[in-house]
């Protein structure tokens, strides 16, 4: 026989049907069942194989806990493996499919791992896989990992959405059981902010699953009333299907709330999961306690369940696991289930009790056999008998469901989360939560396991009154009927190894973790907690070992003779259960993770037919291509010489700029920069180079004086950011008493560069100003009229390429009316766009450096700027350290020029430097190329390096050597600037 | 994962919006002597226990700010803003 519905009762509404499928198979539920309760109550008690040998698993409990009940749920993107049938609310058209299994969870090739099961205890990979080692890679990982895993995740985009939000309370709840429930009535009465979150769908913890009557009423009337009072009260917040998963710095909890995972289609306007962040003043765990499981051989066989899951599908699902029930206990937890089963009329066939005692409390009907243990359970896909024994005798019975309780295990994994370890209770036979916690306290059966409901109410009723009191509420202890019927149990001596047994006895469901295999740990001396826990596997699944923790340190405390608190605890870490990655990335994926940044002249850049490349976050217009060009280099060539001959223009709005103002902002810039800035005067602009405080360049770029007190600075575009955060620094830690104020104006203005021979002609069509040599030489910087005076821009005379040439910042929303203006106006000289690529080029042409050059490792004499090192001021950042012995000596890497003696020969940036004739090994190296590009200008490939004393090499044979392709090029070290070594044409 | 940095300025904000640099030295006079620069730029006490840090809060005030925290305990104790840490 199996498992089935019974005719009437649970918390399910027996007029709401629902379809659904597991591995293809159709079946009905009802709503409010869930997918394990549904599947129990369709005779369904094969439901997984086991993770290493395959064995025929069932459900074994029925909440957060459950080891087998693993399945897949749903389909494409929304696939999403590993989901606990027992959590997993049932929905019309849910599709559930089996893992671990093949051809099919009924016959399954894998089971035959079981045959081998002698040889695949404990260590097994360890002691197997180790030789040769050429076979790890290719033969022995893949072959594990086809036989192992559980559930495949989609590699269909997940097509929902995920949010994360913060809240903030007085007191925070968790767990919404008999406990939690007293106390948010309590709180809630008081007017404080409570926040109650509960994982099941419904409030009530416990109580769903109980028959005990609270002041007159069921324990799921009591339920409704509560919902219904705390539903009426503004201040309070009931979140269910809300896992609180980890407890963090400054009483902040993690917890993610299932919106939509218990619907077909979600709707798409709502996330289907939320991540919260619960700020709370105070929090009072209320999380129950865990019921274990006992170990004895065959304890894996479907139809073997939890004593208190049972009642759950009996009492909450009106659901029951066979018609020839057993009952194994520790403690009067089974005693508690024989009732509710009689109640149901299944007359338990056995409770065998451990005891020599028992309950005297118990007046049901069932054969008590006392003193004695089930040592095994038989049966292959479904239970078929159990073996009983007693004073040394044994008695097999037919049975088709087993319940079993090892006693009870406080939940307080949260409590553990920020440092604090478990304490053994010999009293309480269990692991309690540390004492004395700041901002989280713990209240009843998570506190003691022998707290009833009685307990857990008026417990938690009265720390929620103090708690809250204690913040200035006025508060009383809310109180409630007397409780009848809770036979909940006390705790008792726990059973850690079961006499007699002869089959496989499982410690680890998920793992496949027996008890011979922690015997063998200790036995190889692997007896400490965490290296039992790492050679057998025990409690690394994804149910962290909620049920199988306590067992196996309970076995590994009784081999090694020894308490279990003196065997202790694994670290407990969030997350509680498992968080899904969509839940932890929130909206932060795709363009919201990585935005895109894009320049005031995009649109400009786009209808001019820009190819982009990604620089950071920023799109780039890299180059124009033109009817009839095959190859990125042609655009790139033309651009070029384009740009020596007539002129260019080129969007440079990426430039990191900075409004600097005050009265100090001179000096301010003095210490920052190396170089002199105090006496720059208005309407100027000066290259500067700015250091670490180790001497090292950090970034360079120029800044222009537009006013007294008020200066502009450009940096690089990947230091934009950066620099400005060292600024602030510097204007508020280290020198608070200039008086100096910083804007980032990054985004406020378009700037574009022209650049070429023809630079003056085009740009002196729309800037009012006269801008000749004489009145607007090189460095010149001013504020400007464009257009007729309709508009006002700033205009630089400075120059990347070597060119004559302005660059001209407008406001951002008038970049593509001006570059429009300025195409325009020098169609008859010829001007064309160019992008990031011809930058670099004529930029290397002039021997320019950018951060290939400025790489962290080069101080301002490497760079050929050892003038612009102050020697007259009195300090600035990075003057102290950049005189350094090693950061100026003689055989410092030195920029040059690198020239292939062949032109129509080449080499890549990041080749190396070796002397002419030496062999190619690191220890020959002399330096690398930093930066190399093909120069129309020089007609080959053109290189600058930091090569060892490299300024007094120029002229030397050296080989370029590019180790990870073996290419070798003939070349010889050269004067870095390759175009106008005279500067003429920046002063024309 | 989450916890709370008091700014001065704009209350307790996520620590995502900050960004930490690290100890709270005073920066050596220019004419200080090489080892004193070492100390400053090189070394680092790592106490466990309290510990006062630079923090910026990047994505809030842009504030610079001097925050005493336990390395142990990850309790927050203080927190300045820099430049009037100074006084």
């Amino acid at each position: 026989m199996t498992s089935y519905r019974l005719e009437s009762g649970g918390l399910i509404d027996r007029q709401s049907r629902l379809s659904f499928t597991f591995d293809g198979k159709r079946m009905l539920g009802f709503a409010g069942d869930s997918l394990a309760s549904a599947l129990l109550a369709n005779g369904c008690q094969l439901v997984g194989r086991s993770f290493k040998y395959h064995r025929p698993r069932g459900i074994l409990t029925a909440g957060a806990a459950e080891p087998n009940a693993l399945m897949t749920i749903g389909q494409g993107g929304r696939t999403e493996p590993n989901t606990r049938a027992t959590m997993q609310e049932l929905y019309q058209g849910l599709e559930a499919a089996s893992q671990n299994r093949w051809p099919s969870l009924d016959f399954d090739i894998g089971s035959f791992n079981s045959l081998l099961s002698p040889f695949l205890g404990a260590g097994f990979y360890y002691k197997t896989f180790m030789w040769p080692a050429a076979f790890w890679e290719k033969v022995y990982e893949p072959f594990i990992r086809k036989a192992a895993g559980l559930g495949k995740a989609s590699y269909e985009k997940d097509p929902d959405t995920y949010e994360k939000a913060w809240a903030h309370c007085d007191l925070l709840l968790i767990g919404a059981g008999p406990t939690g429930l007293a106390a948010a009535l309590t709180a809630g009465r008081s007017g404080a902010r409570v926040i109650l979150v509960d994982e099941q769908s419904m409030i009530g913890g416990s109580l769903l699953s109980d028959t005990a009557r609270i002041g007159e009423a069921s324990a799921t009337d009591f339920v409704l009333t509560a919902k219904a009072e705390l539903e009426s009260l503004s201040n309070v917040t009931i979140l269910t299907r809300t896992t609180a998963f980890g407890w963090y710095d400054g009483n902040v909890f993690g917890a993610v709330e299932r919106v939509q995972k218990h619907v077909a289609i979600p709707n798409a306007k709502a996330p289907v999961e939320r991540l919260w962040r619960i700020v709370a003043k105070q929090a009072l765990l209320a999380t129950g306690a865990e019921e274990r499981p006992l170990v004895f051989g065959g304890n894996d066989i479907p139809g073997v369940m939890m004593a208190t899951a049972m009642r759950s599908y009996l009492n909450r699902y009106g659901v029951a696991p066979g018609r020839q029930v057993a009952i194994f206990t520790t403690n009067d937890s089974g005693y508690a289930l024989a009732l509710d089963l009689e109640a149901r009329g299944i007359v338990p066939v056995a409770i065998v009790d451990s005891r020599a005692g028992g309950n005297p409390a118990y007046t049901g009907k069932a054969r008590i056999v006392k003193g004695a243990v089930v040592s095994d359970a038989k049966g292959g896909k479904a239970l078929s008998s159990i073996v009983i024994l007693k004073d040394g005798r044994t008695e097999n019975l037919k049975v088709d469901a087993l319940a079993m309780s090892g006693g009870f295990s406080p939940v307080i994994h949260l409590a553990c989360h920020r440092g604090g370890k478990p304490v053994w209770s010999d009293a309480e036979a269990a692991f309690l939560a540390p004492q004395q916690l700041n901002g989280l306290q713990i209240a009843g059966a998570a506190l003691s396991t022998g707290n009833g409901i009685a307990a857990c109410l008026s417990e938690g009723a009265a720390k929620a009154a103090v708690l809250v009191s204690e913040m200035g509420f006025a508060c009383t202890a809310a109180s409630f009927g007397a409780v009848e019927g809770d036979m909940s149990a006390r705790p008792e001596k726990p059973l850690w190894s079961v006499p007699g047994v002869k089959g496989k006895a499982f410690v680890d469901y998920q793992n496949d973790v027996t008890r011979k295999d922690l015997g063998l740990a200790v036995r190889e001396g692997y007896g400490h907690v965490e290296l039992a826990k790492r050679y057998t596997t025990s409690g690394m699944a994804t149910d962290q070992g909620k049920l199988s923790n306590i067992n196996a340190i309970g076995l590994l405390a009784e081999a090694r003779g020894i308490s279990p608190g003196d065997v202790g605890t694994t670290t407990f870490r969030p997350f509680y259960t498992p968080v899904s990655f969509g839940a932890l990335a929130g909206a932060y994926h795709g363009t919201h993770f990585q935005p895109v940044r894009k320049s005031p002249l995009h649109e400009w850049a786009k209808k001019t037919g820009a190819v982009f490349v990604e620089t950071g976050l920023w799109y780039r217009s890299s180059w124009f291509p033109r009817d009839g060009e095959s190859t990125w280099r042609e655009s790139v060539d033309r651009e070029v010489l384009n740009i020596r001959k007539n002129a260019g223009l080129c969007d440079v709005s990426m430039l990191g700029k900075i409004e600097i103002c005050g009265k100090d902002s001179a000096e301010f810039l003095n210490r920052v920069y190396s170089n002199a800035f105090l006496k720059l005067p208005v309407g100027k602009a000066r290259y500067g180079l700015m250091l670490r405080e180790d001497g090292m360049i950090y970034d360079d770029g120029t800044t222009s004086r537009l006013s007294d007190e008020h200066f502009f600075m450009t940096t690089t575009t990947a230091y934009a950011a950066g620099v400005m955060n060292h600024l602030e620094f510097c204007a508020q830690a280290l020198w608070p008493d200039l008086d100096v104020r910083l804007a980032s104006s990054t985004d406020q203005w378009a700037q574009m560069a022209i650049a070429g021979p023809k630079a003056r002609t085009t740009l002196e069509k729309i800037v009012e100003e006269d801008i000749s040599n004489a009145a607007f030489p090189f460095l010149a910087a001013k504020e400007v009229s464009l257009c007729g005076g309709q508009l006002h821009g700033r205009l630089f005379r400075i120059s990347f390429s070597g060119e004559l040439a302005f660059e001209l910042a407008v406001p951002a929303g008038f970049g593509e009316s001006i570059a429009d203006a300025l195409m325009e106006a020098g169609r008859e000289h010829g001007i064309q766009p160019y992008g990031v690529e011809a930058l670099g080029v004529l930029r290397i042409e002039k021997g320019h450096v950018t951060h290939n050059e400025i790489n962290g490792t080069v101080v301002p004499g490497d760079l050929g700027f050892g003038k612009m090192v102050s020697q007259a001021k009195p300090d600035f950042i990075g003057k102290a350290m950049v005189g350094r012995e090693g950061l100026v000596s003689a055989d410092r890497p030195q920029l040059v020029g690198v020239l292939p003696l062949d032109p129509k020969t080449s080499f890549r940036s990041g080749s190396h430097i070796l002397a002419k004739g030496a062999a190619a090994t690191l220890e020959n190296d002399q330096g690398y190329i930093t930066s190399s590009a093909y120069s129309p200008h020089v007609g080959s490939t053109i290189g600058l390096a930091l090569v060892k004393s490299g300024s007094t090499r120029h002229g030397e044979e050296v080989l370029v050597w590019n180790g990870l392709r073996e290419e070798f090029t003939p070349a010889r070290l050269c004067n870095p600037v390759f175009v106008d070594q005279a500067n003429e044409k920046l002063h024309v | 994962m989450a916890s709370l940095i008091p700014c001065p300025h704009c209350g307790k904000r996520p620590k995502e919006e900050f960004t930490v640099k690290g100890a709270v030295l005073d920066r050596p006079a220019a004419d200080a002597t090489p080892n004193a620069w070492m100390d400053y730029v090189y070394l680092r006490d790592n106490p466990r226990g309290r510990y006062d840090e630079y923090w910026h809060h990047t994505s809030g005030c842009r504030r610079w700010l001097v925050i005493t925290r336990d390395t142990a305990t990850h309790e927050i104790e203080a927190s300045r803003d820099a430049a009037l840490a100074r006084e």
